[in-house]
């Protein structure tokens, strides 16, 4: 049910998340979405990509550190309070969100984030038990 | 042990020795060389005043510059009639530093080589494979002198021709291997590509020298090379290989070998003398040398001296493994700071790796250091969280462990500049403003 995600530092400095997107399009490899955490000195890229394997070893052979992380991808109603229902069911089961972003396609009428937890396994068993549509990476890698 | 007597000579009888072959030194030289008639009348002390170990800090010192001025043999004590023997350090610019051993030098440096062997474990019967170099470099001969003193079968191989090495010391048995660490690493490589494993090989010890090595370096090659490690510490000035050597049974500093050196740690700054366990430059005094005595000589290896008693018996004083040279040393803010004090903070932490670099900038007056660290794949995390707490942790170890604050700024691999061979670690910007 989980959904492999690539991290790459980077420096803070200009240039280098062109350069990111630049080796992944030489290589064909597709990027379904992407968020950034920066800070004043670097910043950690998050993406998730069509080819996962592919991805990581072309960056890491341009010299990227590059890490791989589950991450969960939920359905979220679109309606007013669609993802507060979400965060006070796990906010209910002690479930911490290390961080989220949303997905850029839709899934029919709903939109889909990305979560970041601190225990995935619990995460995913409590937004099943409340009835909170999981996408699995295969889903999400070709959407 | 190789010379019991002398190795163990109780402090009283051995600082005595000292001070009556230092005396001795000091006449020859104030006789026979007008370079330090001129600096011990500049600095107004005659050889008969010295009258104790202490006096030494009040007699000048000599700098690698000094054996510069005095190329080729300006600073020789001897005939060059009684010189058997001359070598030569490798200047990486300029002239280089030249030296003269008279039959009775080249004796001393034989039997102080021999007492090294033995302290590493090595004894009569042990074939030993000298990788050092042999040439106007001291290394090679100088092991080689004491292997035979010692009495152990030697092979003079030299550097160079990898393959032809591995061949041999699989072929010949060899028990010991004498060589810079570095190479010794490289040999471990060439090997897995020859098909030969260290592992059945029957080499017992490797005696690395002539270039500073970490204790982690220690645990690789003693992993990939199957053998006990050994420092062994050595300059063509003061002598070559076998000034100080660590013993097998404690490998915990290095015994110099005092009868024959004076050691003394002083501020690179001020040429004040330290109290034992302060890290500081080494300087050495020969008192035995006939061809080329140095008094005071500025190493420019930074270290720390100990003259508490060793496990292994012997009572002369132990340096610690080099940290570092003296011409790296920043001072920040008025503390003394060497990269290699930053390096092994870093090594002290899990995943990091050693590459890094120091960046010291003067911002309103005020010396401010950067410490550039790379994120490697081991410290990496997909949370802006842990790299901060990695960095603050760092910043915080430095300030404990150093007493200055410094930012950790955590940079991409491969941004810190790769040399060749030895690594760029500090950018001082603040000469610029000076
Ligand atoms: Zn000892």
């Amino acid at each position: 049910m989980q959904v492999e995600q690539i991290s790459i530092f980077i420096e803070n400095k200009s240039g280098r998340l062109a350069e990111v997107t630049r080796i992944l399009g030489e290589n064909c490899i597709n990027i379904r979405t992407l968020s950034l955490a920066d800070t004043s000195d670097f910043g950690i890229l998050r993406l998730i990509v069509n080819d996962r394997e592919k991805a990581c070893s072309v960056l890491k052979s341009n010299g990227f550190t590059v890490n791989r992380t589950e991450v969960v991808a939920v359905e979220v109603p679109d309606r007013p309070g669609g993802l507060s229902a979400i965060l006070q069911a796990l906010d209910r089961a002690s479930i911490n969100v290390e961080y989220m972003y949303a997905f850029v396609e839709r899934c029919g009428e709903n939109a889909v984030m990305i979560f970041r937890f601190d225990e995935t396994a619990k995460a995913i068993t409590t937004l099943q038990s409340n009835n909170f549509s999981i996408l699995p990476g295969e889903r999400l890698y070709t959407m | 042990m190789f010379n019991e007597e002398f190795e163990t000579l109780p402090r009283p009888a051995l600082e005595a020795l000292q001070l009556k072959r230092l005396q001795t030194m000091l006449e020859r030289i104030y006789a026979n060389v007008p370079f330090y008639r001129q600096a011990l009348d500049k600095a107004g002390i005659k050889p008969s005043q010295v009258k104790s170990l202490e006096d030494l800090q009040r007699l000048p010192f000599t700098y690698k510059q000094d054996m510069r001025d005095s190329y080729p043999y300006g600073l020789f004590a001897a005939r060059m009639e009684d010189i058997v023997r001359i070598h030569a350090s490798s200047g990486t610019t300029g002239k280089p530093t030249v030296v003269g051993y008279t039959r009775k030098d080249i004796e001393t440096w034989s039997e102080l080589m021999a007492r090294s062997f033995a302290a590493a474990g090595v004894h009569r019967g042990d074939i030993i494979h000298n990788s050092y170099g042999y040439g106007l470099f001291t290394g090679g001969l100088g092991a080689h002198y004491g292997a035979e003193r010692l009495g152990a079968s030697v092979i003079p191989m030299s550097g160079g021709n990898t393959k032809k090495q591995i061949m041999i010391m699989k072929d010949f048995g060899s028990t010991v291997l004498t060589c810079t660490p570095s190479y010794s690493l490289f040999m471990s490589e060439a090997a897995v590509e020859e098909n030969v494993d260290f592992r059945n090989l029957s080499l017992r010890v490797g005696i690395f020298g002539a270039e500073p090595w970490s204790d982690s370096m220690r645990k690789e090659i003693e992993g990939k090379l199957n053998l006990s490690a050994i420092d062994i510490y050595g300059l063509s000035e003061i002598m070559g290989p076998g000034v100080a050597i660590e013993c097998q049974e404690a490998k915990q500093g290095l015994h110099i070998w005092e009868d024959h050196f004076i050691p003394e740690i002083i501020n690179p700054d001020t040429g004040a003398v330290l109290p034992p366990g302060s890290l500081g430059e080494l300087v050495i005094t020969t008192i035995t040398k006939e061809g080329i005595p140095l008094l005071r000589y500025r190493t420019r290896d930074i270290t720390s001296i100990t003259y508490a008693p060793c496990v292994c018996g012997r009572t002369h004083a132990r340096i610690a493994r080099m940290s570092g040279r003296s011409d790296d040393m920043l001072i920040i803010r008025g503390v003394n700071v060497f990269p290699s004090q930053i390096e092994s903070i870093l090594m002290g932490i899990e995943g990091v790796e050693p590459h890094y670099v120091l960046i010291v900038d003067r911002k309103e007056n005020l010396d401010v250091l950067e410490v550039q660290v790379e994120v490697g794949e081991n410290i990496f995390s997909d949370e802006v969280k842990h790299l901060q707490a990695l960095s603050h942790g760092i910043e915080k170890e430095i300030k404990d462990m150093l007493g200055i604050s410094c930012k950790v700024r955590l940079v991409e691999p491969k941004t810190i500049a790769r040399s060749e061979g030895k690594a760029k670690r500090v950018i001082d910007n603040r000469s610029l403003g000076k």
